[in-house]
């Protein structure tokens, strides 16, 4: 359901925006699409080569829901048959939730919770769902509210994708370039395992600077001076990705806003 | 009244003395500076301060039989891609140059390069002429893993050696050999380069002296009376103190093993970038600061005879780096006391009989500013 849902949105975006899948991506490359002898119109898949021709429909023309769902799964087929080694793990968390075992039912009934393979920072269950987990053996648990009807597939692609923001951020750390550093000099040099960062004493009055600092200040502060780049802005991903990362690996340690 | 930045606090700590000396009649103070300048050489305060002139109390130091000094991991890139860590070491090579007496013997303790290249390694190379004193060159990783060693052999010779000075025998190993991590996964000489220069890199293996070395080391040694004092120079810690960085030699032990039938032992490393001192048995172990940059204390396996430098202001680029000296004899016979010249701060020394008596004797000043 999940891969046929999101190729649908890659067909709808094809047909809005023309041969151009992602208009506002500049670095995207670009898919060449071929053309129907009968002008008819033809949707590309988002691995930048594979096509399929609508018969009897016009560039421009509106398609049925069953329709656009047909030529997805038409698309996805053909993706396969050429990637039959890979199987359906073009996607890290489709591949993730499709190998997470599935009792069934939402996690607080999960016997097999936190299965799945820790990441770097670990991944134990935290004791809150221990606890909740306890709780569903001795009372019943609230219902009738969506909010929280998660399962451990969800948990488990939640977890992927914080891990692969986790995993830009350290990618970024250790590179000088991406950091926008000018003279070779990346983040990990002073810091492995962003060692002396410690985050958890963010915000604090900054002697050095006069003012009250956020992590991200002292990240900032870090690439103008020792690396000597220019600042990012404080809503860059890569900023963030960073600040994931060094807040990752203080997993356990105790916030101590203000200390020096 | 409000924040001080640290250059305020000095000035006026400064100001504060020269204030003092006025009352002290010109003839007075030219003899007391005297004084105080002979004793802050012999404490390694160097180059000279303004307020030398208030630990003239603890003026009654031994001599040391001789001294020699050091320049270590410097890191350097071109000059035209990074002059930070050019700089450096241009710094270091002013502070070796400027003490007096002159050190017998300058040791270099490995990283000279930071990817191994020969522009990098030539440029250092050059940069070392213009030490007054011998060099003694040791081979650290970032000099190694492009070539495996080819161009810093070409210019600096066998990568271990030993020689005889003033009754002490001197040892240079190479430290930093790895199992073949690179073969299995195809990587390119500059892709094994880069992976090793990454401390916190996992894909690498850890330092090892290896059985060549060993062998090597067992057979200089079994020329040397056992009550010959022996210095040994490694670019790793010769033992082990934190593996995720590799601040740890794999063979730690069978290296110890083959210097404990030694009465007097001493091991200066490099590669740690700080404040580190450690004993195993009879074996005293200094660490030596970096130019270019300090690192962090690692999150475990700190050996407990160290006091930890002051964490470094990020805000200084100097700060937590420098250079050293060694002084031998000051406090026993072959017994090394090493003084850390840390920039922009007074220096420390951890004596040698600090850590013979293992921690009892001849404290270091506290930290103040531990490591988060």
């Amino acid at each position: 359901m999940r891969i046929h849902a999101r190729l649908s949105i890659v067909a709808i975006a094809v047909l809005a925006g023309g041969s151009v899948a992602l208009a506002d991506d500049k670095a995207a490359p670009k898919h060449n699409l071929p053309t129907s002898p009968n002008g008819d119109l033809v949707v590309g898949l988002c691995d930048g080569t594979t096509s399929t021709t609508v018969r009897g429909k016009k560039p421009g023309e509106q398609l049925t829901p069953a329709e656009a769902k047909k030529i997805s799964d038409e698309l996805m087929a053909e993706w396969k048959r050429k990637n039959p080694a890979t199987g359906a793990s073009w996607d890290r968390e489709t591949l993730v939730a499709q190998n997470t075992p599935q009792p069934g039912g939402n996690r607080t009934d999960t016997a097999a919770h936190g299965a799945g393979t820790p990441g770097p920072a670990g991944a134990q269950p935290s004791t809150g769902t221990a606890k909740a987990n306890m709780a569903t053996t001795t009372q019943r648990a609230q219902d009738g509210h969506t909010y929280g009807a998660f399962t451990t597939r969800d948990e488990q692609i939640w977890r992927a994708s914080t891990q692969a923001f986790v995993d830009e951020g350290n990618r970024i750390f250790h590179d000088a370039k991406a950091v926008g550093g000018t003279i070779a000099v990346s983040c990990d040099m002073c810091h492995p395992n962003a060692a002396n960062t410690h985050p958890e004493t963010y915000p604090k009055y900054q002697v050095q600077l006069g003012r009250v600092a956020m992590l991200r200040d002292m990240i900032n502060w870090c690439i103008e001076n020792p690396a000597r780049g220019k600042p990012l802005p404080d809503d860059d991903p890569k900023l963030k990705a960073m600040e994931a990362y060094i807040y990752a690996q203080r997993r356990g340690v105790a916030l101590e806003y203000g200390k020096h | 009244m409000g924040i001080k930045s640290i250059e305020t606090k000095y000035m006026e700590e400064r100001d504060e003395l020269f204030r003092k000396l006025k009352n002290v009649s010109r003839r007075d103070f030219v003899k007391l500076a005297a004084i105080s300048a002979g004793a802050a050489a012999a404490k390694g305060l160097l180059p000279p301060q303004s307020f030398q002139l208030v630990n003239v109390a603890h003026a009654d130091e031994a001599k040391p039989r001789f001294s020699f000094a050091y320049i270590s991991d410097t890191h350097l890139y071109t000059r035209q891609l990074n002059d930070r860590f050019v700089r450096a070491i241009l710094r270091s090579v002013d502070d070796v140059n400027a003490l007096s007496p002159q050190p017998d013997f300058v040791i270099f303790g490995g990283d000279l390069a930071q990817l191994g290249a020969r522009a990098e390694l030539e440029l250092g190379a050059q940069i070392l002429k213009s030490v007054k004193a011998p060099v003694k060159m040791m081979v650290g990783e970032h000099d190694w893993f492009l070539d495996m060693g080819d161009v810093w052999k070409s210019l600096f010779g066998p990568t271990q050696y030993s020689w005889d000075h003033k009754g002490v025998h001197f040892v240079t190993l190479m430290s930093v050999q790895e199992k073949d991590f690179w073969t299995a996964r195809k990587m390119t000489p500059a892709q094994r380069m880069q992976t090793v220069a990454g401390l916190d890199n996992g894909t690498q293996s850890r330092f090892e002296v290896g059985p060549a070395g060993r062998d090597w080391l067992k057979n200089d040694l079994a020329k040397v009376d056992t009550k010959t004092p022996l210095v040994v120079f490694s670019h790793s810690p010769l033992y082990k103190y934190y593996h995720d960085w590799n601040f740890w030699t794999d063979d730690a032990e069978e290296v110890q093993q083959i210097l404990s039938r030694f009465e007097t032992v001493t091991v200066i490393h490099g590669h740690t970038h700080q404040l580190v001192s450690n004993r195993i048995g009879n074996i005293s172990f200094h660490g030596m600061l970096s130019t270019a940059w300090p690192w962090p204390y690692a999150p475990t396996g700190l050996p407990k005879l160290t006091v930890q430098m002051n964490r470094a202001d990020p805000f200084s680029l100097a700060d937590g780096c420098g250079d050293g000296r060694f002084d031998v004899g000051a406090s026993g016979a072959g017994l090394v006391d090493s003084i850390y010249n840390l920039w922009d701060r007074n220096p420390v020394t951890v004596k040698a009989s600090y850590l013979v008596s293992n921690g009892t004797k001849d404290v270091p000043p506290a930290t103040k500013l531990v490591s988060y």
